[in-house]
């Protein structure tokens, strides 16, 4: 079995013995590891789309939020037919909520098609723009459907969401996104963000790449919207708005754009940064935007892109003296 | 009929409104090809300015409400002038993402300062102007409208006389065209810079208090609508393009004024995205730009 699998697999029995488990763990720390989950599965989809293949997109909470509608109306429509008065089996429940997160990402991969095709002709700010404007277009039109609960948002979700679950996408979010990246198939991403017209010249069709990378951004948001529903247990439209991108945003760009395990580790912090902060979260927002501005002018390929050829040499030459020394002068 | 004329009226004064902020846009992605999305929260800070200002002087006359707006301009200018010394010069040359990732840091920033600084509760700001109606023919028009019509006005005749009057106006038109060139032939790109976001803002707080004026509710967050709106009709003109950023402003201020007093009138905000769009798939350098080709 090649590496990545056996790596997908070990993470997903983990986190089944983890939510096995989860009865003994403070509910609190549970909280915070599903928030971790969800973000790490958002984070490193949009890094998909905004890193390897420098599309700056700035409308994966509006993808979320499809994706987050889409589940909980399977699950709330579907759900009571189909597992009868009892609430059905945990393995049932199960089934539903996998189709569900499926139906989810699914939908929001259909929305990415569909805000895609047209709109990643554009480059730049000008595609951010457009993303943005597909994002706030969503809200609204949630806002104004009356069967989803319109501007006061869908209540009484079923509580679905496990460990289990979130680290289970989490993973395969990692997974697909490595794998893809790494194929042959894959190189044609990083190689669009390098440089389009190169890529076009060497017969790459870089617009396909682009919605590819696009769709399947999208999709992972979709489910991460659908673990969000079935965790919050209520979802309102204004909770996908511009400033939710921008936090997903944030934590691609505090990672290194195009560096996953920087991205993950972004996440994580990020997510765990206003629990520590709980008594000053007035800040938060400023500090976000000091540390946007400031990495930007300083780092700006993030936080953890280290140069480790050149760490290593250094450390090398420091904890060798003998070798060298004297010739340094 | 007269409600048609009284609609096209409203939506002239929300127009004129856009244009004072699409003008600012549209300066500033002339001199640097970027999007500023500070600029809507510069507009927050001149409707705040003019909040302030309104309170030490003497409300419901003419001259007050232009003084107020006066130092709302002032103090903007300044703080443009201010944001692209410290954040946007360092950066200068940069790859366009980093810079519009600097953009929005900078608007999340001033948004949550203001929160921080002013409250997150919305204030009532003061009738600055006096507060007369005149009913002609059975249209209403209120001295706040007249005011923002007349003096949106003025203010684009005064910006079309600086930037094509002046030398540093030429100036500006030469780092529009060509930055390297003009650098050669003398031109000193850094004023020329500075001097481009001191205009932007200034008629950026303007705007900031006649919006205040018309829609009397003030908060930290209430650029981020408007600006983006004001964005919209710039791109909609022809980003870069001065006379096809107010055009631009103007037809979207009717449009949406029109979808207002229809009975779509909840998808008001996403009508503007929806132009957005449909601009950017068909005619991409705007109404009023020009088309060129992109050279490797």
């Amino acid at each position: 079995m090649p590496k990545p699998l056996i790596a997908l697999v070990v993470a997903v029995a983990a986190a089944f013995a983890v939510s096995h488990y989860s009865d003994s763990i403070d509910p609190y720390y549970l909280d915070i590891m599903t928030g971790i989950g969800i973000n790490v599965i958002l984070a490193v989809s949009l890094n998909l789309v905004n890193g390897y293949t420098g599309q700056f997109s700035l409308g994966h909470a509006g993808f979320m939020s499809v994706g987050a509608y889409l589940s909980a109306a399977v699950t709330m429509l579907a759900g009571p037919r189909l597992l009868g008065e009892d609430g059905g089996t945990a393995v049932q429940q199960g089934l539903l909520f996998l189709a569900a997160l499926v139906a989810g990402g699914m939908g929001a991969a259909l929305a990415g098609l569909a805000v895609g095709i047209p709109s990643l002709r554009l480059k730049g700010d000008y595609l951010a723009l457009v993303t943005l404007g597909f994002g706030e277009i969503i809200r609204v039109i949630f806002q104004n459907v009356d069967a989803l609960g319109g501007a006061l948002g869908l209540n009484g979700i079923p509580d679905y969401t496990t460990v289990f679950w979130v680290y289970s996408f989490a993973a395969l979010t990692v997974f697909t996104v490595v794998c893809l990246v790494r194929s042959t198939y894959g190189r044609g991403f990083v190689a669009t963000h390098d440089d389009e017209i190169a890529s076009e010249a060497v017969g790459l069709n870089t617009t396909r790449y682009k919605i590819v990378a696009f769709v399947v951004g999208a999709f992972f948001a979709g489910t991460a919207g659908g673990l969000y529903a079935h965790f919050k247990l209520t979802i309102t439209p204004t909770g996908f708005d511009f400033t939710k991108s921008i936090e997903i945003v944030v934590m691609v760009i505090l990672g290194g754009m195009g560096n996953t395990p920087g991205v993950i580790l972004a996440a994580i912090l990020l997510t765990l940064l206003p629990e520590v902060l709980r008594a000053v979260d007035q800040y938060r927002m400023i500090l976000y935007a000091i540390l946007l501005i400031s990495l930007m002018i300083a780092r700006p390929k993030g936080l953890f892109n280290f140069d480790w050829a050149a760490i290593g040499a250094r450390l090398r030459r420091k904890f060798r003296p003998e070798r060298g020394h004297g010739t340094d002068a | 009929m007269t409600e048609f004329i009284q609609q096209l009226l409203n939506g002239l004064s929300l127009g004129a409104i856009y244009a004072l902020i699409a003008l600012g846009y549209t300066m500033v992605y002339g001199v640097l090809r970027f999007i500023n999305f500070a600029h809507s929260d510069v507009f927050m800070v001149g409707a705040f300015i003019g909040y302030f200002a309104g309170e030490h002087l003497p409300h419901g006359t003419v001259l007050g409400g232009l003084a107020a707006m006066a130092a709302a301009m002032a103090g903007c200018a300044l703080l443009g002038m201010l944001i692209e010394r410290l954040v946007y010069r360092p950066l200068r040359g940069c790859p366009t993402l980093n810079v519009l990732i600097t953009a929005i840091g900078m608007s999340l920033f001033l948004e949550y300062t203001g929160q921080l600084v002013f409250g997150a509760t919305p204030r009532a700001f003061p009738q600055i102007f006096p507060s007369r109606v005149f009913a002609v023919h059975g249209l209403i028009i209120s001295m706040n409208q007249l005011i923002v019509i007349v003096v949106a006005t003025i203010l684009m005749i005064a910006l079309q006389v600086a930037v094509y009057g002046t030398k540093i106006g030429t100036a500006m038109r030469a780092v529009a065209l060509n930055p390297k060139a003009a650098q050669l032939v003398g031109v000193n790109i850094d004023v020329v810079i500075s001097f481009t976001f001191g205009l932007g803002s200034a008629l950026a707080g303007a705007g900031g208090v006649l919006y205040a004026v018309n829609y009397p509710s003030i908060d930290p967050l209430m650029g981020v609508v408007p600006g983006l709106k004001a964005f919209v009709a710039a791109v909609l003109g022809g980003v870069g393009n001065i006379p096809g950023a107010a055009l631009g402003a103007l037809i979207l201020g009717m449009v949406e004024t029109f979808v207002d007093g229809s009975r779509w009138s909840t998808y008001k905000d996403a009508i503007a995205f929806a132009i957005l769009i449909g601009i950017l798939l068909f005619r991409p350098a705007g109404l009023l730009g020009r088309f060129t080709a992109e050279k490797v």
